[in-house]
């Protein structure tokens, strides 16, 4: 079954096509790796498919939602890592991940308990939960952001660069988040850079330029693989 | 159907809490209301002091005016402060993605708006007693006028700060949007003071009913088009 499925999806950033026509289809429990150069259109993806962004023209399914009209219904269910952190600077650690756990409609013992689940994930040690967020490193963010995120358990995981400014172990950490949200039969969407890291993960690689789909291993076999072109590369 | 209903009352309720709890955390740990708002609101009261002879009698007659004035401008800084809460670091972009209802996130906000400035009110109640030799004729009358007036301010500067943040200019343009849609909320509540302060012969009873009229339309309308407000 198909978590996400995008044709001739084209979305606009102001007046510029961020997407221009793409084409995605991913089951679920699938990994996928997004990779493209700068300015590609991985994050407008990513973004359309949290059902943040309306389509302009194509098709988008999202967990069997056209996000055409039904983009609030996808929300809840997934779950977005962008470059911001998304985290309330004056609040601890541990209060910014019980809120977003109740604010996602867990309630009482249960809320803290994921939340206790998801800070050990992310290694957040009782010393750091109880730390505002604006003394901690920027690694310490993005890792209690993650954690935010994981008090969810989503069923679409939506991942913009998870690594970035993370140590080995907060790295070490996004992966095991990643394999064990993908063994509890989520599917995940990873834009990275670092390639190789991802790539372990992820047998699957979509090629992004332009806007465009410009390859994709999962079909690379049958033929259908096209010339990414000047920037398109791996690492570009 | 009812069950549904009550339920989802029930969930609105709840959420609004949690962003209201939320919201009054960070500005305890903040304190932007304690060392940023209410000093600049009791200086211009002073200020108000000044421009006026520091005459007692004259300060005493303009005294819910220039308190009302003084709330306003406070407002401002307590909305900006709401508003910035969510977009510091793209917390927004979580709400829309937890599923929360956007009239729970607004009632929450406005509660927190509400309740920092009931403190603005108290405070700045004794500085005009203090300052400008005010006296209370008619204390429920004033504290149902500062109740009814807060909760218009809170609920129309909680929307119009979201509005503000989508139009992406929020510091500069919030006092052009708000300032005007509260006219209604300074004049009656300046009324309903001239009243419950003996500073002139007004029915400030029936001014209070136009604030509590403006309030609860401000509530309804501003839990309805919350939403679009916060959408991009």
């Amino acid at each position: 079954m198909s978590v996400v499925e995008l044709r001739g999806a084209v979305a606009l950033l102001g007046r510029f096509p961020a997407l221009a026509g793409i084409d995605l289809s991913v089951e679920a429990g699938e990994t996928v790796l997004i990779q493209g150069p700068n300015g590609a259109g991985k994050t407008t993806l990513l973004r359309l498919c949290a059902g943040l962004l309306r389509p302009t023209a194509g098709e988008v399914v999202v967990l069997g939602h056209d996000l055409t009209t039904e983009r609030r219904a996808v929300r809840r269910r997934v779950a977005l890592l962008g470059h911001s952190t998304g985290l309330y600077g004056d609040l601890t650690v541990a209060e910014n991940i019980s809120f977003w756990a109740r604010a996602a409609g867990l309630s009482g013992a249960d809320a803290e308990s994921r939340a206790s689940t998801a800070a050990g994930l992310m290694g957040l040690d009782k010393r750091l939960l109880s730390r505002t967020v604006n003394v901690l490193s920027a690694g310490q963010r993005r890792r209690t952001s993650i954690a935010t995120l994981a008090v969810r358990r989503p069923e679409l995981w939506l991942l913009d660069e998870p690594h970035a400014g993370l140590d080995q172990a907060g790295r070490n950490a996004v992966d095991s988040l990643i394999s064990e949200a993908v063994g509890a039969g989520a599917t995940v969407l990873v834009s990275s850079h670092e390639l190789e890291r991802v790539r372990s993960l992820s047998p699957r690689v979509v090629t992004v330029a332009a806007g465009m789909v410009v390859a994709d291993s999962s079909s690379s076999a049958s033929g259908t693989e096209r010339d990414v072109g000047q920037g398109g590369g791996p690492g570009a | 159907m009812l069950v549904r209903g009550v339920g989802q009352v029930r969930e609105l309720f709840t959420d609004a809490g949690l962003v209201a709890t939320r919201d009054l955390r960070i500005e305890a740990r903040s304190r932007v209301l304690l060392n940023q708002v209410a000093p600049f609101a009791l200086l211009v009261l002073v200020l108000f002091g000044f421009a006026l002879d520091a005459d007692q009698r004259t300060l005493r007659t303009f005294a819910p005016g220039l308190f009302w004035v003084t709330v306003l401008l406070a407002a401002l800084l307590a909305v900006q402060r709401s508003a910035s809460i969510e977009h510091a670091d793209d917390a927004h972009t979580g709400l829309r993605l937890s599923g929360m209802a956007a009239a729970s996130v607004f009632l929450g906000k406005a509660a927190a708006v509400f309740i920092q400035l009931m403190v603005l009110e108290v405070l700045l109640t004794i500085g005009i007693v203090v300052l400008y030799g005010s006296e209370v004729d008619n204390p429920v009358l004033l504290v149902l006028t500062a109740v009814a007036a807060a909760v218009g301010v809170a609920t129309t500067g909680t929307l119009y700060g979201a509005l503000a943040s989508g139009l992406g200019a929020r510091d500069t343009l919030l006092p052009i949007l708000l300032l005007p849609v509260l006219a209604p909320v300074l004049i009656g509540a300046t009324r309903s003071f001239d009243d419950a302060l003996g500073a002139a012969a007004v029915d400030g009873w029936a001014w209070l009913g136009l604030l509590a009229v403006f309030g609860l339309v401000a509530t309804v309308l501003g839990a309805l088009a919350h939403g679009a407000m916060i959408e991009d």
